[in-house]
């Protein structure tokens, strides 16, 4: 993308104002991640001290679990998790995907009705079940859950690039060069795929939301990585003082909540500035 | 004046702030009597379709609206009444018919329902009555076993009973004014043709005003009895079918009828003995359901082409003609190798390319070239245009240096500004798209053209710029042209010969003069029987070729 | 062809269809089965404390899990047929025993969040779609785009402290009051009780997902050609929202619920964990922690099988809406 069309595209961007504020609070949760070591050098499983401290008190600005934990220190450092896993798993699962989409849509046949049957299958696969049983055979690990994540979340990509592919396919400009005799692969690269870069980065934002709420699931049910802190992880620890610890579960989850909101809401942003046809509706 | 039905007076229809004209419609008055109908004819943008929609209330509420002028219907002015009064008035006193009859029917109700619908809003009648009604009006538009279509649901009919039952929807309560929205613009020429004698009919019977919407000058021809034509929102000349047709006074409908086609077929040229391309036997067959697992129902076959061939000479240009699924883009795409068909020979100076692989098929990818029909669809929206341009060149081996001064030259070629080579095909208009589409297959210096209908989805005037563009650069490149149209008129003006098909046989070949002056074939009669305006012989200032 | 015959052919069709679905994840469960380390009779010889290599090796002989792949492929495809998944060494029950105990509580509480999260989503979207740009209509979309971010889990635990723990109008947790013997009518309405607080939970996010495609799609369909025909026709405003704009906009959503079915199981393992709901989920969160694999895989199973049903369902709704799906 030049300079130019970047530009175009902020000026499309900064007209939905809520994007705006999504993309804000998400640099603020980037730099929260980014500066967790400045701030709480100590490693977050360590004792900080009195347990079940409630928020404000004994030096815990958002209070203390049952084993004298700092939760504050344990949501900055699991918003660096929560980000890397959201992140790695979609780019992953995004590049998988739109290659077996891509392959499917150019070339139809055969490859496109067994992709077609696997993402049925997928779909009739309850995804986080899958997930679960995946992560639980490969044990718990940073790695584990990031492949867990790509493996659910691909079929959703390849539908939609194959969907794009195959209507792009058929598009005059693409029969075009296959009358100037251009190569498959430099058609779907140079040609189709520039064009539906705009779903896909869409898609691709969205789904970053989605993996960070799989990821809280799997590690509150105990299957995050043992030796990571994560959100997820913090209120399943916390689920057990509920009763007397009402914070040690409602921060994380706020967290939880305001990163997905932002990123739904920059992915919103994404959309309206990236497909214009939509953007009179509003 | 009085005794008119509809008097439309110093109309405004103002558009969002924003946009390029300030109105979409502009000082129009108009008028409509009884028993008569007005066609309102102009170019896209010209704001006919907007002010046959002012009429009904039905401009895209909230930013296009009426600003200023009055719509008179008997006593009252629609641009004031209310909207209790205006649903009063639709349907009942002022219908209208749409282009589109797939969309404009509601896809999930039945036929039987839709015009269930319009007594239920505007007359006291009990159900069985309404359906007894419903059944006789689907037997005055002529629609076979009205008893069964009225339980169909829109995707079970055709294009043109799909329009049938529109007009059958409007015409329910006996409108004194139908409003036509290009009804005639989706529908083959055979089917246009019956519709248009159905308005018509209708029309007589029951002293229905008709103001009809339309591009189409043919059309004009076969059914007005007052035209109007608009250019930019005004109204530039109104008065009788006769005169405006025969004698135009202003000098923008002067220029639309000039570029209308002659069907008149244009002087024979000498037809050369060397044959370029001979297609022998060709047979395409779609086929769809089955698939890998083989659960996708039952296979479909439909066979796009069968056995046809072709012979084209050096320097001629060669017409396939049909109506829609007649086949004729199946055969232009096997000959370019898009598609691969099943059996028969392609041959060019007399070698096969029907057998011939991707990397075999290379070399001879220069030599036949294609100008597609879309102007919006057939350029990479992300794309500069000299590229665009260039490529075909490049993938053939030529330098870059070489392929870009290829292209500066051929956008001159096709009339266009050498600035073009750094935009964007966005920030052109339809025909200058279709432009650079022709300098991206002339790029190649090809020997066959294959056109696909390169100029129905552009305005008549921009038709006649680009048709005369491609006899130049026949004539200067010594090219030979396969050309497909659905067009008669554009194919009299175009080809020296014309080969008619019609589900996927082609049922006659010959010179375009014999064609058209004694056709054999019952179809091509039918075809030639239906163009619109047939009878009317245009004045025109200059002959297209 | 008659309407409704092609209806029944449809639905048998997509019936057809789902067979080699379920039978690729049974395949995917055996593979699934294998890539776990170690095979039933280590988790046996764990068990027991202490088992000779001999004695291993015969019981492998005795479950056949000595034989080449495919051979124990078929054993396994033929036991799932016989409705056979394996034993459940924590439990000591059969799986299928096991899985079809807890099977009914898990069916209520997804038909009881369909309904809620469906109804719902539809009616929402619609106000909004209505009153676009209008109080409600913001008031709605900020609802959904909240509930549409927030994680589960955490959800019903915020319901638990407010509802039971503070103000207690809900139980917190189970399915019934085991203690106190209710029947008949009593029952009912004590487990309808229980249900409440697991139902919204589970509902919030899907509701916030119905409700955003409900608005789009019924502002996708105000647009359409047709609604200029109903209006040309003089049909009132109120009924081209609510017979012409509104069956075609519920489409996309009914196709959508059939889609969700499978990841409302995935909620419903979180929570009814959380609400110590007795369903599969729950036995799921349990047989996590006892690593259970094959009760896992067996309750895997059963919900993708749940699923397959709930799209039967799904389809015939949809062909009862849409007349154009023989085309398809």
């Amino acid at each position: 993308m030049t300079r130019e069309n970047l530009a175009h595209f902020w000026r499309l961007y900064r007209r939905n104002y809520s994007a705006v504020a999504g993309l804000a609070i998400l640099a603020a949760i980037i730099a929260l991640a980014a500066t967790a070591h400045f701030f709480f050098p100590d490693d977050p499983f360590k004792l900080a001290g009195r347990p079940m401290s409630p928020p404000a008190t004994g030096g815990f600005l958002l209070g203390s679990d049952s084993l004298g934990r700092d939760v504050a220190a344990g949501i900055a450092h699991g918003a660096k998790t929560s980000l890397l896993i959201g992140l790695v798993a979609t780019l992953v699962a995004v590049g998988f995907g739109a290659l077996m989409g891509g392959l499917a849509g150019y070339y139809g046949g055969w490859i496109d009705d067994l992709l077609m049957r696997t993402t049925e299958m997928f779909q009739t696969i309850p995804s986080f079940v899958f997930a679960i049983l995946l992560v639980a055979i490969m044990k718990p690990s940073i790695e584990s859950i990031v492949i867990a994540i790509a493996v659910v979340s691909w079929p959703a990509v390849a539908r939609l690039v194959r969907g794009e592919f195959l209507s792009l396919r058929n598009r005059e400009f693409v029969q075009a060069c296959h009358t100037l005799g251009m190569s498959d692969l430099r058609i779907m690269l140079g040609e189709i795929l520039p064009n539906c870069l705009s779903p896909i980065i869409v898609t691709g934002s969205l789904m970053v939301a989605t993996a960070i709420l799989i990821e809280s699931g799997l590690s509150f049910l105990g299957l995050g990585d043992p030796n990571i802190m994560s959100w997820g992880f913090l209120i399943g620890a916390g689920r057990t003082v509920l009763r007397s610890a009402w914070w040690v579960c409602t921060f994380p989850g706020l967290a939880i909540l305001i990163t997905v909101l932002a990123i739904n809401l920059v992915g919103e942003g994404f959309n309206d500035a990236l497909n214009p046809r939509l953007r009179e509706r509003r | 004046m009085t005794g008119q039905l509809l008097e439309i007076r110093d109309l405004h229809v103002a558009l969002p702030e924003g946009s390029e004209r300030r109105y979409a419609v502009e000082q129009v008055d108009l008028e409509l009597a009884p028993n008569e109908i007005l066609c309102v004819v102009g170019e896209s943008g010209s704001g006919k379709s907007l002010t046959a929609r002012a009429v009904m209330g039905l401009l895209p509420a909230p930013h296009v609206k009426v600003e200023k002028g009055a719509i008179r219907f008997g006593q009252e002015d629609l641009t004031r009444v209310g909207d209790a009064r205006l649903r009063q008035i639709r349907g009942s006193e002022i219908s209208m018919i749409f282009q589109e009859p797939m969309t404009a029917l509601n896809p999930v109700m039945t036929i039987g329902d839709q015009i269930d619908e319009v007594f239920r809003f505007h007359a006291r009648m009990g159900r069985k009555e309404r359906r007894q009604k419903a059944t006789a009006l689907l037997d005055d538009v002529h629609l076979p076993d009205p008893a069964q279509i009225i339980g169909a649901y829109p995707h079970e009919l055709s294009g043109g009973q799909r329009q049938r039952a529109m007009i059958a929807m409007a015409l329910a309560l006996d409108p004194k004014i139908l409003i036509a929205d290009e009804p005639t613009t989706a529908l083959d020429v055979t089917t246009q043709a019956q519709i248009l004698k159905l308005i018509k009919e209708l029309q007589a019977g029951h002293d229905t005003g008709v103001l009809f919407i339309t591009h189409d000058f043919g059309v004009v021809a076969d059914i007005a009895d007052r035209v109007a034509v608009m250019q930019q929102g005004r109204v530039v000349e109104a008065g009788s079918a006769d005169k405006v047709l025969n004698a135009p006074e202003h000098p923008y409908t002067r220029d639309l009828i000039a570029a209308v086609p002659s069907l008149v077929p244009r002087a024979a040229r000498q037809r050369s003995a060397e044959p370029v391309l001979q297609v022998q036997g060709l047979t395409k067959v779609y086929r769809s359901g089955g698939g890998f697992f083989g659960l996708g129902g039952k296979e479909r076959k439909v066979t796009a082409a069968k056995e046809v061939a072709l012979e084209l000479r050096r320097g001629e240009t060669l017409g396939i003609v049909g109506e829609s699924g007649s086949g004729k883009s199946t055969v232009a795409r096997c000959i370019v190798r898009l598609n691969d068909a099943d059996e028969g020979q392609i041959l060019l100076h007399g070698s096969d390319l029907r057998p011939l692989g991707r990397a075999a098929m290379r070399p001879f990818r220069a030599k036949i070239q294609m100008v597609f029909q879309d102007p919006f669809a057939s350029l990479n929206p992300r794309t500069r245009v000299g590229r665009i341009i260039a490529q075909g060149p490049l993938i053939q081996g030529q330098s870059p240096a070489a392929a870009q001064d290829r292209a500066r030259e051929l956008l001159e070629i096709v009339g266009l500004d050498a600035r073009a080579f750094d935009r964007y095909p966005h920030e052109f208009s339809g025909g200058q798209r279709q432009r650079i589409g022709i300098a991206r297959a002339l790029a190649l210096d090809p020997e066959v053209l294959v056109a696909d209908e390169p100029v129905s989805a552009l305005d008549v005037s921009i038709q006649a710029q680009i048709l005369r563009l491609l006899d130049e650069i026949r004539d200067r490149l010594s090219l030979s042209m396969i050309f497909i149209t659905h067009d008669l008129r554009v194919a009299a003006q175009v080809c020296d010969r014309i080969a008619v098909m019609r589900y996927g046989v082609v049922v006659e070949t010959g010179s375009t003069g014999e064609i058209f002056r004694d056709p054999q074939d019952a179809y091509t009669k039918d075809l030639l029987a239906a163009v619109p305006g047939r009878h009317w012989l245009p004045a025109r200032q200059d002959a297209i070729a | 062809m008659n309407h409704s015959v092609k209806r029944l052919r449809y639905v048998l069709k997509r019936l057809l269809q789902a067979l080699p679905i379920v039978l690729a994840i049974v395949v995917v469960n055996f593979f699934l089965l294998h890539m776990a380390e170690g095979d039933a009779v280590d988790v046996l010889a764990g068990e027991a404390g202490s088992a000779t290599p001999e004695y291993m090796a015969e019981l492998r002989q005795k479950f056949g899990l000595d034989k080449p792949l495919p051979v124990q492929l078929a054993i396994y495809l033929k036991n799932v047929l016989s409705f056979d998944l394996g034993y459940s060494f924590r439990h000591e029950m059969p799986v299928s025993q096991l899985v079809l105990d807890r099977f009914v509580p898990t069916l209520l509480l997804m038909v009881s969040t369909i309904l809620l999260a469906v109804g719902l989503g539809i009616v929402l979207g619609l106000i909004a779609a209505v009153g676009l740009n209008t109080w409600r209509d913001n008031l709605i979309s900020v609802f959904a785009l909240v509930t549409y971010a927030t994680p589960l889990f955490w959800v019903g635990l915020m319901m638990i402290v407010v509802f039971s723990l503070n103000l207690g109008w809900f139980p917190t947790s189970g399915m019934e009051n085991i203690a106190a013997f209710h029947t008949g009518w009593d029952r009912v309405w004590d487990i309808a009780h229980h249900l409440v607080l697991p139902t919204i939970t589970l509902s919030l996010f899907y509701l916030a997902l119905y409700t955003r495609l409900m608005r789009a799609s019924m502002l996708e369909q105000a647009g359409m050609d047709y609604v200029t025909t109903a209006r040309a026709k003089g049909v009132t405003e109120r009924r081209i929202v609510f017979v012409h704009v509104l069956r075609n906009a519920l489409l996309p959503v009914v196709t959508m619920a059939g889609v969700q079915v499978g990841a409302l199981i995935g909620g419903s393992v979180i929570v009814e964990s959380v609400f110590a709901w007795p369903g599969l989920g729950m036995l799921a969160f349990e047989a996590l922690f006892a690593r259970d694999l094959n009760l896992l895989l067996g309750i895997f199973l059963l919900s993708a099988l749940l699923v397959v049903a709930v799209n039967l369902v799904v389809d015939i709704v949809y062909s009862l809406l849409d007349p154009r799906i023989e085309v398809s």
